[in-house]
């Protein structure tokens, strides 16, 4: 990160004022730090063996490269599948068609709010498509090109549409604001679809894709080494609780199968997350198995192509079958639950075997009508009603040395709806608890900048100037409220809100909303807690026994 | 420059019916060949598109979702009903407001950076301006195009009458001024104003965002001199409208030139109407992004060209990739002969 700018100086470097050429003219910058790294071919290779003919040629390319090695009909292929695709969503044909380019949406995005980059403007990124639909499938468009702003497909066009729809998180907040809900998101996922016919691709999402199709998740995690995972988590809850808890994987007869992003079970703060589930589950004494083959909520297919995004999603009833579940427990994730929201059924339904029902908790009877499809429960839906119902003995109190916001991820907010039951649980688990700015929470929330596959250090700064609406409004309450802690009900969010608070609010944390929920936690009357899930001691034991010095500390 | 494209052309828009009335007295030919035809093209081009989009598959539903969902407690959880909707008729209504009174747009917002006294602030402010140059703008044009039904229908409905009675309400000058013909006006100039002088919307404007502007301009202003400087007679412009809607055409010759520039203009926007983003005006309906319930996780819903031959990779085959690690470690094996290391089964 040391070539990237001060948080200060980036700021002084946003230009709201459009360059003097016109966005056709004008051309796209390809120096390292613009682009994520593309696939390796043999993970091209593995995917195209398992989903025939959506993937392009196998090889090795730079895209600071002036030959990008596109197969010779490439724009035959990619024509082709714009016309098909033209038919298959009505989301695409009709977008293509009324945006009236009122420009509601160009200061929406948290990318041009941070970059200043007019090709960062909801508008002008769906025109890198719309003007190829116009030249390419209209008469208007082919007659009068430069008047209605038509272009034919060319290398050039291809070169930009993977510079900038790699450069959209999908995080659909201009659709939000949107007169006719014209949604980037979707016109992003067709362009990708598209990019990955001849090729074009990302490491950072092939490599998660290809992963998880054989090991189960995205990490590339074999069934072996996930339960040495496990088997090291328990321990820690122990060393935090003194309680051995159960974590069964893999275990047939059991009512509910729990699935989470894999994120959780990898890196800091996720794996806080991931114990907090499990303390919870032995807590409640459910009636649950995780699973090593079925070990990824997050669906990076859905970055790649809906074929792809079924195949993966497709794991999650195939495991249910197997193991006989009668629901799904799904944990805190962004994206995997926009896709289990508004695909899964749709995608994967025929894969449901008859044995599931609607979820119902086992705890307190509550029937989940609203999953009834799906059969499958967001985590602190559960944990809500269980609040409600009394069923969790919490002392807040244990997370007084936290001072704590929220940050709706994108896909539950805008792709779901999903926004009072997180803080609810939050408000039970802590007692410092504080709104961020209106107009930056709840269906207005700003991206993380790093979903969609976008989470790679190689884009460091656009990562960063993307955050920027994110992490102002973080250092707003950091400065009001004294906020230390960013709570997030997404995998992703507790991976790269990290840089980004370091960046923009330096001193605030990132916590999963189950972390806190383990924490605060009593498992039985009259325990004391001396440190929190992070293995740190708690405001008042913080001498006790504490005679070890970190090893990363040991020089200093 | 796409500015001034679009003006010349709709200069030259109006010259064409002014030479072609006056000078090569045409005047069946711009007083019912040109209306009827451009007409024909309005109507073939909107329904052949409208069916272009229905006949698009709605694959999935992906409403975007703005507030909280119906959750399994309403009285804890309360339902954003018009933005979060679960029923159809939550649906519908979510729907009158988006097109009767442009919800999403009136939500919109204007970022800011500042310079704070030690970081830098990002501001949000609710920014109203488009919502209300747009909603004036298109409810003049609505009811202007309903009080011109009185020169279609006989008789004339009672709520033509009502119309015309409510919008000359101030009565200045005579014949009497409309507040609509005032709307349509400055609705398109302050759009225009904002197209040419916002340097961002500026940026993303083409000759195709302009030229409907003026030509809608060229419209409204025919319009107003026709009816306030030139005072044609309304009575031989009636004859001439019913016999084309009756198919009994005739061209009365009290009608003076400048009902012919604006009856070619009209008939401009009309042809052009279909080919264009003003096609926004149908598609708003279809949105599928705001037309649908937010339903997914609780009821079925079909995907056309649902491909059931992808199907996830076989467990059976994950468990004889990793069935040895996998017993090692202690997990259940579904076939325990997956848990043999190849070199014991020798």
């Amino acid at each position: 990160m040391s070539d990237i700018p001060k948080a200060d100086e980036l700021f002084k470097s946003i230009d709201y004022n459009p360059p003097t050429t016109g966005w056709m003219e004008t051309p796209v910058d390809f120096s390292p730090g613009r682009w994520c790294y593309p696939a390796k071919p043999e993970k091209m290779e593995y995917m195209e063996s398992k989903l025939p003919g959506l993937w392009g040629p196998a090889r090795e390319w730079l895209p600071s490269d002036e030959d990008w090695k596109l197969p010779s009909n490439w724009k035959e292929i990619v024509v082709n599948g714009f016309r098909e695709r033209l038919k298959k969503f009505r989301t695409l044909q009709l977008f293509m068609d009324i945006c009236v380019r009122c420009g509601a949406c160009a200061d929406k995005c948290h990318y041009f709010i941070g970059s200043g980059d007019p090709k960062n403007m909801p508008v002008l990124r769906a025109e890198l498509m719309r003007s190829v639909y116009r030249g390419e499938f209209t008469v208007a468009g082919k007659i009068l090109s430069k008047l209605t702003g038509s272009r034919v497909m060319e290398e050039d066009v291809l070169k930009e549409w993977f510079i900038y729809f790699y450069q959209c998180t999908q995080c659909r907040r201009c659709s939000l604001f949107c007169p006719y809900g014209i949604d980037t998101a979707e016109m992003t996922m067709m362009a990708r679809e598209l990019m990955h016919l001849v090729g074009l691709n990302t490491n950072w999402i092939m490599e998660p894709v290809s992963n998880c199709n054989i090991t189960g998740n995205h990490l590339g995690i074999q069934p072996h080494a996930f339960k040495d995972i496990v088997d090291f988590m328990v321990d820690d809850i122990e060393e935090v609780t003194g309680r051995r808890v159960k974590a069964p994987l893999n275990e047939k007869g059991h009512e509910i199968l729990f699935i989470t992003p894999s994120g959780d079970v990898f890196a800091d703060p996720g794996i806080y997350t991931f114990m907090g589930y499990l303390l919870l589950f032995d807590y409640l004494d459910l009636d649950y198995t995780l699973s090593t083959y079925a070990s990824e909520g997050g669906n990076f297919g859905s970055f790649t192509n809906n074929e792809t995004m079924k195949k993966l999603n497709a794991k999650m009833y195939a495991e249910a079958e197997r193991l006989g579940c009668k629901w799904i427990l799904g944990g805190e994730c962004g994206h995997m639950w926009r896709v289990v929201h508004q695909y899964m059924d749709t995608m994967n339904a025929e894969l449901q075997h008859s044995g599931m029902t609607t979820p119902r908790s086992p705890i307190t009877g509550t029937v989940f009508d609203t999953s009834a499809a799906t059969k499958m429960l967001h985590i602190t839906e559960f944990t809500a009603d269980l609040i409600k119902h009394g069923k969790l003995n919490l002392d807040p109190s244990r997370n007084d040395h936290l001072r704590v916001t929220f940050h709706d991820s994108c896909n539950p907010a805008r792709g779901m709806g999903l926004l009072d039951e997180p803080r609810y649980v939050l408000k039970n688990v802590c007692n410092n608890y504080f709104e961020m700015p209106e107009g930056t929470t709840r269906e207005q929330t700003f991206c993380c900048a790093g979903g969609s596959g976008l989470n790679t250090d190689e884009i460091m700064e656009i990562r960063l100037r993307g955050g920027l609406p994110r992490g102002n409004a973080l250092r707003y309450v950091q400065e009001k409220h004294g906020v230390n802690t960013m709570a997030c009900i997404c995998a992703i969010d507790r991976a790269t809100l990290i840089p980004l608070a370091d960046y923009w609010a330096p001193g605030v944390g990132i916590t999963g909303t189950h972390e806190l929920v383990a924490n605060a936690l009593v498992l039985e009357e009259g325990e004391v807690r001396k440190m929190d899930m992070r293995q740190e001691y708690l405001p008042g034991f913080e001498d006790e026994e504490d005679d070890w010095t970190p090893p990363n500390m040991e020089d200093a | 420059m796409n500015a001034l494209y679009s003006l010349l052309f709709v200069f030259l828009l109006v010259l064409i019916p002014l030479f072609g009335v006056d000078a090569a007295h045409m005047r069946t030919f711009f007083g019912v060949c040109i209306p009827t035809t451009a007409f024909i093209i309005f109507l073939l081009g909107f329904v052949y598109k409208v069916i272009t989009w229905g006949r698009s598959a709605v694959p999935f539903r992906i409403p975007t979702t703005g507030g909280q969902f119906k959750s399994f407690d309403p009285k804890l959880f309360p339902q954003n009903k018009l933005d979060c909707p679960q029923t159809g008729a939550q649906t519908f209504f979510r729907m009158v407001l988006e097109v009767f009174a442009f919800r999403s747009l009136f939500r919109n917002t204007a970022v800011s950076l500042h310079q704070g006294k030690d970081h830098p602030v990002v501001a949000y402010k609710s920014s109203k301006w488009l919502w209300l140059f747009a909603i004036t703008f298109h409810y003049s044009f609505f009811l202007i195009a309903l009080r011109h039904l009185r020169l279609f229908l006989e008789p004339i409905p009672f709520f033509v009458n009502g119309l015309e009675f409510v919008d000359g309400l101030l009565q200045i000058g005579a014949p009497t001024l409309y507040l609509t013909n005032v709307g349509l006006v400055l609705g398109v100039l302050l759009l225009l104003g904002r197209r040419l002088t916002n340097p961002r919307i500026n940026y993303i404007s083409y000759a195709s965002d302009y030229f409907p502007l003026f030509l809608l301009l060229a419209v409204a202003l025919s319009g107003i001199y026709m009816r306030y400087y030139a005072k044609v007679d309304v009575i031989a412009i009636k004859e001439l409208t019913m016999g084309l809607v009756t198919f009994n055409y005739v061209v009365p010759d009290a009608i003076g030139v400048s009902f012919f520039v604006h009856v070619f203009l009209v008939s401009c926007l009309m042809a052009y109407f279909p080919f264009s983003k003003l096609m926004h005006m149908p598609g708003v309906f279809l949105s599928p992004t705001r037309n649908l319930p937010n339903d997914t996780r609780a009821k079925h819903h079909v995907n056309p060209w649902n491909d059931p031959n992808i199907k996830p990779h076989a467990y059976a085959d994950y468990e004889k990739q990793f069935g040895v690690p996998m017993a090692e470690a202690g997990l259940p094996l579904d076939n325990p002969e997956n848990g043999v290391a190849p070199e014991e089964k020798a």
